[in-house]
């Protein structure tokens, strides 16, 4: 971008401050998550460039955290668990948050403002007094410290994303399609698969992916509500930061890294495709 | 009867309209909206079952919990009825003692699930130290007791001798207590049964919400000051420099929270990344290295980082859709670019300053990860403090009434946040 000529000196240094400050903003952003990735093939246990490292000399890597992180057996059953509770409990509240969405979109809808509201308490209410209170029922229930009880807690607090997304994409939804639809001789089951599933795919998509990374990176109801079998991946680094702390906990970092660039790429084409489709459909 | 003809024989005169099937057309319509108002009803009723039952009800169930109080009621039916003409001043008489005798000897033939005394012991210890070894010492040796029983278990446990212990018991024991609340906001009751101050020195929680409030603000102040550039310089440059420009910060976004915060710990502790470079370029010694973590420096840092997107994305949708004539229009007016920025420009952002704002300040308001992480001791917040109580002190009436003030204050924040955008306008990504 050229400078406009009216510019005068002041507005120059100005300008160019101005890109300054802020991609030393962007620094902030970045640095602090890139840096773990070349300090997790460090060759010794410090968390700081070794001399080594610095000179590029082969000697100062190591895969040996990496290796650290595959052997042992606590760190494998976290990623068990973390892949197992975040898929079940994305299932559960993709399936009923979907179903909510396509409720509230509705115009008969009654005390919407209310329901609304109560489905995505989860989200605003602090998670330390959620898992409080989870732990307290879930224990009165018997169901603390297992499977199921981590997956319910999960479930819940990952549909207020559901229903946000879905209802964001029931916005702009044709209601004529459903209705030609049905003029044609469908069933509202087979309009519902036909018609409104596929133009609200990428909603229920994103929204399904926020539910998992909401059980995947969540920590606070895991440490009340989970047992010792159910430690995930963040309660693993938890415990790894608080007692022990060793560059395993940077190589499971790095690799947590590229799996959130894995989703953020996919929620990215899942948004554009979503656009697509909107602006074709009439509006 | 075709509709064009339906419309012209129209009589003047209102006439019931009715379907094929001959049910008056009012009726038939208002049967449809009630059917397809159930079946939106259908469609939302599991998932608000679910959220009432394991997510709304374990709160209010939390909560009651503050206010709870049945341990001392249970246990010593007799002796507070006994205690109902006692006057406050001295120890009680000797029928309050019998009284007591009883509760506990009775206490002893019950199942062992069903006994009492362990509760009470637990409860009374929450207003008075030592409470609870006065009550275990004591249901050992009741048996064994004989009249006077005043002295017998005065004998057993110095506590007993003490008019402060049966004030207590005589306060506590209704079903439900305000004295959770009284701890909770750094208050107890004097002799009369006042609620006054506590001495200085056991003052915690009113100063914690007010540090946690502090610390909430501070870090809402610096990701403005942060998000506030970068969301201009986004809003301001063409969509397709600035979609990737964006992914710097959506990444932090979509990256685990321990991921940021042991980042953090790499960078700022004494051995870390930040002090060794420090060290090695000369600008401080390796004696005065900077202690930039656990304490309120190291919650400040990593929350700004981990709340800024939080900030920047409100921001950046609202910068968006300001339209760069009005900034011109003020300064072909004679503005100078300061002018027309701090009179044209701001006001129109102060939705997205708004909006971003209460959200970062509700979510530090009750974080937990971080400043237990990285907070140390100065830098812990209310959260931390519940945590506290729930796994180490033991105190659940305690916490609940701190996660009950929390919560409430939370709500309040949301419910403005509500009015100042509106729910439906939070966006992920």
């Amino acid at each position: 971008m050229a400078l406009p000529a009216y510019y005068t000196a002041k507005d120059k240094i100005w300008h160019y401050a101005f890109r300054v400050i802020c991609f030393a903003i962007f620094f902030f952003l970045l640095a602090p998550i890139l840096i773990m990735i070349p300090l997790s093939f460090n060759a010794l246990p410090y968390f700081t460039f070794t001399r080594e490292m610095l000179t590029l000399n082969p000697d100062g890597f190591s895969l040996r955290w990496y290796q650290d992180f595959l052997a042992s057996d606590s760190w494998k059953r976290s990623i068990r668990n973390s892949f197992g509770i975040g898929i079940a409990a994305m299932l559960v509240s993709t399936f009923l948050g979907t179903l909510a969405a396509l409720g509230l979109s509705r115009s008969e809808m009654p005390a919407k403002g209310l329901i609304m509201g109560i489905l995505i308490s989860p989200m605003i209410v602090p998670l330390i007094i959620s898992a409080a209170g989870m732990f307290f029922f879930f224990s009165s229930i018997n169901i603390a410290q297992t499977y199921l009880g981590v997956v319910l807690a999960h479930a819940a607090l990952g549909t207020p994303f559901v229903v946000i997304t879905v209802t964001a994409t029931l916005v702009g939804f044709d209601h004529s399609l459903t209705r030609a639809a049905a003029n044609l001789g469908a069933s509202p089951t087979r309009t519902f698969f036909k018609i409104t599933m596929p133009l609200i795919l990428p909603g229920v998509i994103s929204g399904a992916l926020f539910a998992f990374i909401t059980s995947f990176d969540e920590i606070v109801v895991v440490l009340f509500v989970a047992g010792v079998e159910q430690r995930t991946i963040p309660r693993e680094m938890w415990s790894g930061i608080r007692e022990d702390i060793s560059p395993t906990i940077l190589a499971v970092a790095t690799i947590l890294v590229m799996v959130s660039i894995a989703l953020l790429t996919v929620v990215e084409l899942l948004r554009r495709r979503g656009e697509r489709m909107r602006g074709l459909s009439p509006q | 009867m075709s509709q064009a003809d339906a419309t012209q024989a129209a009589p003047p005169k209102r006439e019931k309209l009715f379907t094929a099937d001959g049910t008056p057309l009012r009726k038939a319509l208002e049967r449809a909206n009630r059917r397809r108002k159930l079946t939106a009803l259908a469609l939302v009723g599991p998932l608000l079952a679910f959220i009432l039952i394991f997510f709304a009800f374990p709160i209010a169930q939390m909560m009651w919990r503050s206010v709870d109080n049945p341990q001392i009621v249970n246990a010593l039916p007799r002796t507070l009825q006994a205690l109902d003409t006692w006057d406050g001043q001295g120890l009680p008489n000797e029928a309050v003692f019998a009284a007591l005798h009883a509760d506990m000897i009775e206490d002893l033939d019950r199942p062992r699930r069903e006994q009492t005394i362990g509760p009470l012991g637990i409860r009374l210890n929450y207003e008075l130290s030592a409470a609870r070894s006065a009550i275990s010492r004591t249901s050992r040796a009741v048996q064994n007791f004989e009249a006077p029983y005043s002295d017998a278990f005065m004998d057993a446990h110095r506590l007993w001798g003490q008019p402060e212990l049966w004030r207590i018991i005589k306060r506590e024991g209704r079903p439900l207590t305000l004295s959770y609340y009284v701890a909770a906001t750094d208050r107890e009751y004097d002799e009369a049964g006042n609620i006054v101050k506590r001495p200085e020195n056991r003052q915690i929680y009113v100063s914690l919400f007010g540090r946690t409030l502090a610390l909430s603000l501070a870090i809402t102040f610096m990701t403005f000051a942060l998000g506030f550039p970068i969301a201009y310089f986004l809003a301001n440059m063409p969509m397709r420099y600035a979609n990737l420009l964006m992914i710097a910060v959506l990444l932090p976004f979509w990256t685990s929270l321990l991921v940021r915060t042991s980042a953090w710990i790499v960078l700022l502790q004494q051995q870390g990344v930040i002090n060794e470079l420090l060290v090695n370029i000369g600008l401080i010694s390796d004696a005065n290295r900077i202690s930039m973590i656990y304490n309120q420096t190291g919650t400040i840092i990593a929350m700004t980082h981990i709340l800024l997107p939080f900030m920047v994305l409100p921001l950046y949708s609202v910068m968006r859709t300001i339209p760069v004539s009005y900034t011109r229009a003020a300064k072909s007016l004679g503005a100078t670019p300061w002018t027309a920025f701090r009179r044209v420009y701001f006001p129109q952002t102060l939705p997205g300053i708004g909006a971003g704002g209460v959200l970062v300040f509700i979510i530090s308001i009750g974080y937990y990860i971080t400043p237990a992480l990285v907070g140390g001791q100065s830098g812990r917040m209310i959260s931390n403090e519940i945590a506290r109580h729930i796994q180490q002190s033991l105190n659940w009436g305690l916490a609940a009434a701190l996660g009950t003030m929390l919560l409430v204050g939370v709500l309040v924040l949301y419910w403005l946040y509500n009015r100042l955008v509106g729910a439906d306008s939070l966006k992920f990504g």
